[in-house]
C-alpha cells in the first residue's frame, strides 16, 4: 500500500512490520517522532511489543541489550548527542553478538546546538562492531529496517541504519509499504540458539582472560565480513519478494565513467542529478552510492574505483586534523592498487547546509579541471 | 550472652545454586550474600550483574558458579538492563521469573544510580539488591558515597579520612514510591531468607540494601567479618528493616496506599558505635569527635525509625 510518508515514519512501519517485541527509547530531535508514533502504536494494541521509556538513550541500549540476551526482537533509535552517550553500550551489543536494530537519524553534534543533518555521529561509531546501513530514501529507510533484521539474526550483530536529519527524517515522500504476510515470509520469528534459559542456565559476557578474548575478538571480525556476502542474499530474497533492488553499495552511470562522485545520504540523490547533467554534456561522470560501511565493501569499492581516473569524495562529516570520514577510508581501501585512480576529497553542507545539483556541479568540474587535488580535503562552499 | 538464630529449616534443605570455586576472598560477604539470596528466590532466577567484585567472583570463562543464567552489564546499567531483560521474559511468557540486579554500591549509590531511579519511577518489575561493602573494593578500596564518615579508603587516606556522612540510599529508593524497599545483612541469614523469599511475590520494582563485609576493605580479620557485620546492626549503624507500600483493604476490596515500616531486628543489647569502629582497622584514624557525631546521628536516625515504624519497636519475636 502506497502511503505519504516521512522518514521516521518509514522507521515505525518498519518496526511494527518486523514483529519487534521490545523497544527501548529515549526522545531527542529529530528522532521523537519515531518514538511518538511507536508509543501509539504500542499504546493501540497494533504493535505486541513492550516499550520501555527510559531516561537516557545510555539506558536505552542497555535495556535492549538485556530483552535481545533474553532471546526477542529488539528495537531502539537515536540520533547525535543520544548515539554519543550510547557509545560504551554499543561496543557491548556488538560484543554481546546481539541481533539488535538501530535507526539512527544523523544530526551534527555539538557545540554549538545544531540539529541539522552531518554524519558525524554514526561515523565516530565506526569502531563499535555495528553494522553501518546509509540510507537516501524514505522508501530505503523502511525497507532497510526488514532487512537489517534479517541481517543482524544471521550474523548475530547488532545493525544501524542512519538517514539524514529533517532532509529524511520530517520529509514526505511515497512509500510503499508492504504487506505483513509478506514481511512474515521473508522474516521468520527470532529463535535464538543463545539466549537466557532457567532451563539451561549460562553466563553471558563474564570475565575473559588473555588466552581466550583474542580469538573471540577474530571471530567478531571474521563475522562482520560474513555480513558481505550475506547483505547481498538478503537483498536478493528481498528484490524477490518486494520488487526493490539493493546493494552492499549502488552504481550509477559508473560503467565508462572517468568521474565517479562517491556519496552517501541524501547527498547521493543531487549527486544523481549533477551526473546526469554531465552525461547530456557527454562527459563520462558516475556515482557511487554508499550503503553498507561496515564492514568495509573493500573488495567492491576497488572494483567499482579501481579503473577510473578520478575519484570525488562526498564528507558531510568532519574528523578535525584529517578531514573526511568517507574519504579517509576510501583511499586506504584503493591504496594497493596499482593504477590508483586520483582522489579529491571534499567536505560539504556540515550541520545541516544545503549541498544542491550546483554545488555538486561546482564540485565536479574542480576535480575535471585540476590534475590533482588543490585542498586535501576541500571545504566546499565555506565562507570568507 | 550473644543470642542464637534460628536458622530456617529451608535454609539447610533448598537446593544449592551456588557452586564451589568461586574466586572471592577469604571471609567475604558478597559470595555469603549470593548463597543466602538465592536460598530464599529459588532456581526460577536471573542474576544481572554489573561491573562489581561479582563480575570476578563468579569466575573466568568457561567457569560459572551459578546454576542460574547471569548476565554481566555495563557498570552504570543493572537496573535497565534487569528491566530489559524482564520486557524480554514477559515477551517470552516467563512472567514468574525474578529478574535481579545485583550490584555494588559504588554500581548503586554512584554511577547506576541514574538508571536505578529510571527502573524505580516506572516501577519495572525487578529485584534490585545492593550488596554494599561500603567502597569501590574490586578496583582496592577507594572511596564511595557509600562510605561512611570516618573511613580510610586509598582515595581518603591518612590525614583526609572521609568527612561526609553515607548517602541515605533507602529514603532515595523510598522516595521513588517503590512497592517494597528493605535492609538486610550476611549477619542475619534469617532475615535475608526470609526477605528474599517475600519479593519473589511482589510486583514492581522491589529494592534491598544489604550490608556485606570486605574484609580487605574493612581492615579486619576474615575470620571475624560476620561476627563484625552483626555489630554494625546492633550499634544501630546498619538497621535491619523493611517498609512497604500497600496493604490490602478489605473494606474497599482494593490495595490501598499504606506506608509500613517494619523493624526486623531489635537489637538485644545496647552497643556503643565506638565499639563498631574500634573493631575495624578502617577507622582508627577517627577522633573522638567524629565518632560522637556519628553516635549522636545514629541515635537520631534510629528513633526516626522508631517513630516511623508506628511508634514502637518490635520484639524480635513479632
Amino acid at each position: 500500500m502506497k502511503q505519504v510518508i516521512k522518514g521516521n515514519f518509514a522507521v515505525s512501519h518498519g518496526v511494527k512490520l518486523c514483529r519487534v517485541k521490545v523497544i527501548s527509547a529515549y526522545p531527542i530531535t529529530p528522532q521523537t517522532t519515531i518514538v511518538e508514533e511507536l508509543s501509539e502504536m504500542c499504546a493501540s494494541g497494533e504493535l505486541d511489543a513492550k516499550f520501555i521509556k527510559v531516561e537516557s538513550e545510555h539506558s536505552a541500549m542497555a535495556g535492549v541489550i538485556g530483552s535481545s540476551t533474553a532471546g526477542v526482537r529488539s528495537f531502539t533509535a537515536t540520533s547525535s548527542q543520544g548515539l554519543l552517550l550510547m557509545h560504551e553500550v554499543l561496543h557491548w551489543a556488538a560484543g554481546a553478538r546481539l541481533p539488535i536494530v538501530l535507526a539512527n537519524v544523523n544530526r551534527a553534534v555539538g557545540p554549538g546546538w545544531n540539529i541539522w543533518a552531518d554524519q558525524t555521529d554514526s561515523l565516530s561509531q565506526r569502531d563499535t562492531g555495528l553494522i553501518q546501513v546509509y540510507c537516501e530514501s524514505n522508501q530505503e529507510v523502511l525497507d532497510s529496517v526488514i532487512m537489517a533484521y534479517k541481517l543482524a539474526e544471521k550474523v548475530s550483530l547488532p545493525v544501524m541504519l542512519t538517514y539524514d536529519a529533517f532532509f529524511l527524517s520530517h520529509t514526505s515522500e511515497i512509500v510503499d509499504i508492504p504487506e505483513i504476510e509478506q514481511v512474515d515470509e521473508f522474516l521468520p520469528p527470532y529463535n535464538p540458539e543463545f539466549r537466557i534459559d532457567i532451563n539451561n542456565p549460562r553466563s553471558f559476557g563474564g570475565m575473559i582472560g588473555p588466552d581466550y578474548y583474542f580469538e573471540e575478538r577474530y571471530i567478531m571480525h571474521k563475522d562482520a565480513l560474513k555480513a558481505l556476502e550475506y547483505y547481498q542474499q538478503v537483498c536478493k530474497e528481498f528484490e524477490e519478494i518486494f520488487g526493490r533492488e539493493y546493494d552492499i553499495c549502488e552504481e550509477y552511470r559508473t560503467g565508462d565513467a572517468e568521474v565517479i562522485v562517491v556519496a552517501a545520504g541524501t547527498i547521493t540523490s543531487v549527486s544523481r542529478i549533477a551526473v546526469d547533467k554531465f552525461r547530456e554534456e557527454g562527459k563520462k561522470v558516475g556515482l557511487m552510492k554508499l550503503r553498507m560501511f561496515r564492514p568495509v565493501p573493500v573488495e567492491r569499492w576497488r572494483k567499482v574505483l579501481g579503473n577510473v581516473a578520478k575519484v570525488v569524495v562526498m564528507d558531510r562529516n568532519l574528523t578535525a586534523g584529517l578531514g573526511g570520514v568517507f574519504a579517509s577510508e576510501i583511499q586506504a581501501a584503493l591504496y594497493p592498487i596499482e593504477n590508483k585512480p586520483m582522489v579529491y576529497p571534499v567536505i560539504a553542507g556540515l550541520g545541516g547546509r544545503d549541498v544542491t545539483p550546483d554545488d555538486i556541479e561546482g564540485i565536479i568540474n574542480y576535480a575535471l579541471s585540476n590534475d590533482k587535488p588543490t585542498d586535501v580535503p576541500l571545504f566546499w562552499g565555506l565562507k570568507e | 550472652m550473644q543470642k542464637t538464630f534460628d536458622i530456617p529449616r529451608e535454609l539447610m534443605t533448598e537446593e544449592e545454586l551456588l557452586q564451589p570455586g568461586m574466586l572471592s576472598c577469604q571471609g567475604c560477604g558478597a559470595s555469603l550474600a549470593m548463597k543466602l539470596a538465592l536460598k530464599g528466590l529459588g532456581k526460577r532466577t536471573v542474576v544481572v550483574i554489573p561491573a562489581c567484585c561479582w563480575t570476578i567472583i563468579n569466575g573466568v570463562y568457561p567457569y560459572s558458579a551459578l546454576q542460574v543464567p547471569i548476565i554481566h552489564v555495563p557498570f552504570e546499567t543493572a537496573a535497565i538492563s534487569a528491566s530489559g531483560v524482564r520486557a524480554g521474559l514477559d515477551a517470552r511468557g516467563e512472567k514468574d521469573v525474578v529478574v535481579m540486579a545485583w550490584a555494588g554500591d559504588g554500581g548503586t549509590f554512584d554511577i547506576g544510580i541514574q538508571s536505578l531511579s529510571g527502573a524505580a519511577e516506572r516501577n519495572d518489575d525487578i529485584l534490585y539488591v545492593c550488596y554494599d561493602n561500603e567502597a569501590y573494593m574490586n578496583t582496592g578500596i577507594q572511596r564511595s558515597s557509600a562510605t561512611p564518615v570516618g573511613a580510610w579508603t586509598t582515595t581518603t587516606p591518612a590525614g583526609s579520612i572521609k568527612e561526609e556522612p553515607k548517602k541515605d540510599i533507602e529514603e532515595i529508593m523510598l522516595a521513588h514510591h517503590i512497592p517494597y524497599m528493605a535492609t538486610t545483612s550476611v549477619a542475619y541469614p534469617d532475615d535475608m531468607y526470609m526477605k528474599f523469599k517475600k519479593v519473589r511475590h511482589i510486583t514492581g520494582t522491589k529494592f534491598i540494601h544489604l550490608l556485606s563485609p570486605c574484609p580487605p576493605g574493612w581492615r579486619i580479620d576474615p575470620s571475624k567479618s560476620v561476627q563484625i557485620t552483626r555489630m554494625a546492626t546492633q550499634a544501630k549503624v546498619f538497621p535491619l528493616y523493611e517498609v512497604r507500600r500497600w496493604r490490602f483493604s478489605k473494606k474497599r476490596g482494593r490495595l490501598e496506599e499504606n506506608w509500613k515500616y517494619t523493624i526486623n531486628i531489635y537489637p538485644d543489647r545496647e552497643l556503643p558505635v565506638k565499639e563498631y569502629m574500634k573493631a575495624q582497622g578502617r577507622f582508627q584514624q577517627m577522633t573522638e569527635d567524629m565518632v560522637n557525631d556519628v553516635q549522636e546521628r545514629v541515635d537520631r536516625k534510629w528513633d526516626e525509625l522508631i517513630r516511623k515504624a508506628d511508634g514502637r519497636p518490635l520484639t524480635p519475636n513479632e
